[in-house]
């Protein structure tokens, strides 16, 4: 068992939003994260899915505290970073680096894509030659190191990604929010992108929290997974064992509902159809937060939160019917 | 083709007029979709597949030169006038795109936008019977409680539901061809399944034929009855959803089937480079800069596709190929 390098515990995020009718305001809060723990062990990727709203990137941004949690705790290999003072996290904040979705939007466009890697270093003020790092850090990524004079306008979107991800890597992090790294690329460049996230974690020993919608992508890089709906883990567990053998009813309906590349595949298998949408985290459900959809909602669901406990699946999972949704739903059918 | 094709293009050409030069963004398109069938058009970014189509309905702006022909029955749309065209759309062929909310009127009553849809091809309604008649279409989309909902604004409607309701405006007028481009992309999974099974359904239900645009091939595989590819402005090959994703002879079809994420952690495989600049295409295959397989005889002539096993292959190698597959 490897040390962890990313403690949270029960971490949870609330924001304010204001709405005024005339002259009357109204304060209401977005339940955006709600008590959420996870680990992310050294080496290894954590995957976190969830759809729009489900609270996975606040909890990414939670890590880095580029938001400010509301409560919880965030530990940092053994360091607390909830109330570290702003000195001592700029230190800590080169281990653990950040990459975003948008290429496009991630650089700027006025900058030459070395004086981008090279920012890191300059707000750090690392010593050494920055010109010959970045030519590194571009060869690191699969570009070359005469790029370094040209601007984002001239890189495709592949390209664009990996100048991120070398600007990531500049100041040698142990740690990496992967926020939709690869969402917003075309399959045949994403599994590029795929492949290089993977060969820099071998090669560095980088730990990844990879977050996205795109279950396949996950179940490729992660060695575990943790599931969201609505601000909070539903379950959690080993990227195979959750997809081979998911025993949170959320689980199984988004596993269903992504279509696979096999149109036999597609067409002999069940679906679990979700109805309606996920509520407002203004107004989060009583109880279990899935259960206005869930197909398999009981009484007991409105009135208590079931727990992320082990209930004899082998892995964390937060339902009160963990045990009968093998039975109800049908054997597994995953992405 | 024993049946009339719903929808019938021959040898479409768009071209866009630009300060840096001519971007041949479609170059020689040929399709027909019978009613009632899914016809999935499939391609990455820059390929064309939403060009073709909005070159189609008239929607390109000035700078763009379009060639070709586009039938819808016996009406030919590439070069018609605005009258005809506003004739046919909405009414003979319908669209929805992947922005819901930027289609929608943020002013006006969803109902009432329906409603609008539904006047504009039929002159003699009156108000109130296509006030009810909108009605009716949402409940036919699945919006729940549609009377009250005709009366809200698109703000109010989620990103499902509005899309719901550029679907009750497409089947409004009960199109001959509904074309859908990339109606999923925004949405989460378990919302595209549910506008999925709209689709399906309304295919089913009406008989209307579908194109379905998108670059998600399990959507396609889900969806589609047949399926084309396109790359670099042209369709490279085409089959039955079957062969296409089984019996694939194209490398690029193949090459874009293998870089899907797999099961465990071994590598995946990318297509290398990048597709190329429209500007200034390849000559000869278009793909050839990124092909294993690429030799000499593909700089040549464009390749036009031609029966290899089961697909139809727009590549001169293809049959030599298949003997490695």
């Amino acid at each position: 068992m490897t040390a962890p390098v990313v403690e949270v515990a029960n971490l949870t995020k609330e924001f304010t939003v204001k709405s005024s009718h005339g002259l009357r305001v109204t304060r209401r809060t977005v339940h955006a994260v709600s008590d959420v723990s996870l680990t992310v062990p050294s080496g290894k990727t954590v995957g976190l899915v969830g759809e729009s709203g489900s609270g996975k990137t606040t909890v990414g941004r939670c890590i880095l505290r580029l938001i400010e949690p509301t409560a919880g705790s965030v530990k940092f290999q053994g360091t607390e970073l909830v109330g570290l003072p702003a000195k001592d996290l700029r230190k800590l904040r080169r281990s653990m680096q950040i990459v975003f979705q948008d290429p496009y939007a991630s650089l700027d466009p006025k900058m030459t894509i070395g004086a981008s890697i090279a920012e890191p270093l300059q707000i750090q003020k690392v010593e050494g030659n920055h010109q010959d790092r970045v030519a590194e850090l571009l060869e690191l990524v699969g570009l070359a190191p005469d790029h370094a004079r040209r601007f984002p306008h001239e890189f495709s979107g592949g390209q664009r990604q990996r100048v991120g991800v070398a600007r990531a890597l500049a100041l040698n992090p142990s740690f990496i929010v992967l926020d939709e790294p690869v969402s917003a690329l075309d399959v045949s460049i994403q599994a590029g992108v795929v492949n290089l996230l993977q060969d820099l974690q071998e090669q560095l020993g980088l730990s990844y929290l990879f977050i996205a919608h795109d279950l396949s992508v996950v179940r490729h890089i992660s060695d575990s997974v943790a599931v969201m709906y609505l601000g909070k883990v539903v379950e959690v567990g080993p990227a195979e064992e959750l997809y081979s053998a998911s025993a949170h009813p959320y689980t199984r309906a988004l596993l269903s509902a992504v279509p696979q590349a096999d149109p036999v595949v597609e067409r002999e298998r069940q679906r679990i159809m979700l109805q309606g949408e996920v509520p407002s985290p203004i107004n989060p459900p009583s109880g279990c937060r899935f259960r206005t959809r869930c197909p398999m909602a009981q009484e007991i669901c409105s009135v208590e939160e079931p727990a992320l406990i082990d209930r004899g699946q082998g892995h964390p999972v937060a339902c009160h019917f963990a045990e009968a949704v093998a039975v109800t739903l049908g054997s597994n059918v995953s992405a | 083709m024993s049946t009339e094709s719903a929808l019938s293009i021959r040898d479409l050409r768009v071209t866009f007029k630009t300060l840096l030069g001519n971007v041949q963004a479609v170059r020689g398109v040929s399709l027909d979709v019978q009613p009632g069938e899914v016809l999935g058009v499939v391609g990455e970014s820059g390929s064309g597949k939403s060009v073709s189509f909005l070159a189609v309905m008239g929607l390109l702006g000035r700078n763009a030169v379009i060639e070709g022909s586009a039938k819808v029955g016996d009406t030919e749309l590439v070069g018609a006038n605005q009258r005809t065209l506003r004739k046919v759309r909405g009414n003979n062929v319908a669209m929805i795109f992947q922005d819901p909310l930027s289609a929608l009127n943020p002013v006006h009553r969803v109902g009432a936008q329906v409603a609008e849809m539904i006047l504009a091809h039929h002159h003699g309604m009156s108000k109130d019977d296509a006030a009810k008649r909108a009605v009716e279409l949402l409940d036919i989309v699945g919006i729940p409680q549609p009377e009250q909902r005709a009366r809200q604004y698109a703000h109010e409607f989620s990103g499902g539901m509005r899309q719901r309701v550029m679907i009750a405006m497409a089947i409004a007028n009960d199109p001959k061809v509904l074309i859908a481009d990339e109606p999923t992309t925004a949405l989460d999974v378990t919302v595209q399944a549910q506008i999925l099974e709209v689709i399906d359904r309304i295919r089913k239900e009406m008989g209307t034929a579908v194109v379905l645009i998108t670059h998600d091939l399990g959507v396609v595989a889900r969806m589609a009855d047949r399926v084309q590819v396109m790359y670099a402005g042209r369709v490279v090959e085409r089959a039955d959803v079957h062969s296409l994703f089984h019996q694939s002879d194209h490398p690029y079809t193949r090459g874009l089937l293998a870089s899907q994420p797999t099961l465990g952690r071994e590598r995946l495989s990318p297509i290398p480079g990048a597709p190329p600049n429209m500007l200034q295409p390849p000559s000869g295959c278009a793909f050839r800069v990124r092909c294993a397989h690429a030799g000499p005889e593909c700089a040549g002539a464009v390749p036009e596709l031609i029966q290899v096993r089961r697909t139809e292959t727009a590549c001169v190698r293809a049959q030599e190929l298949e003997a490695l597959v």
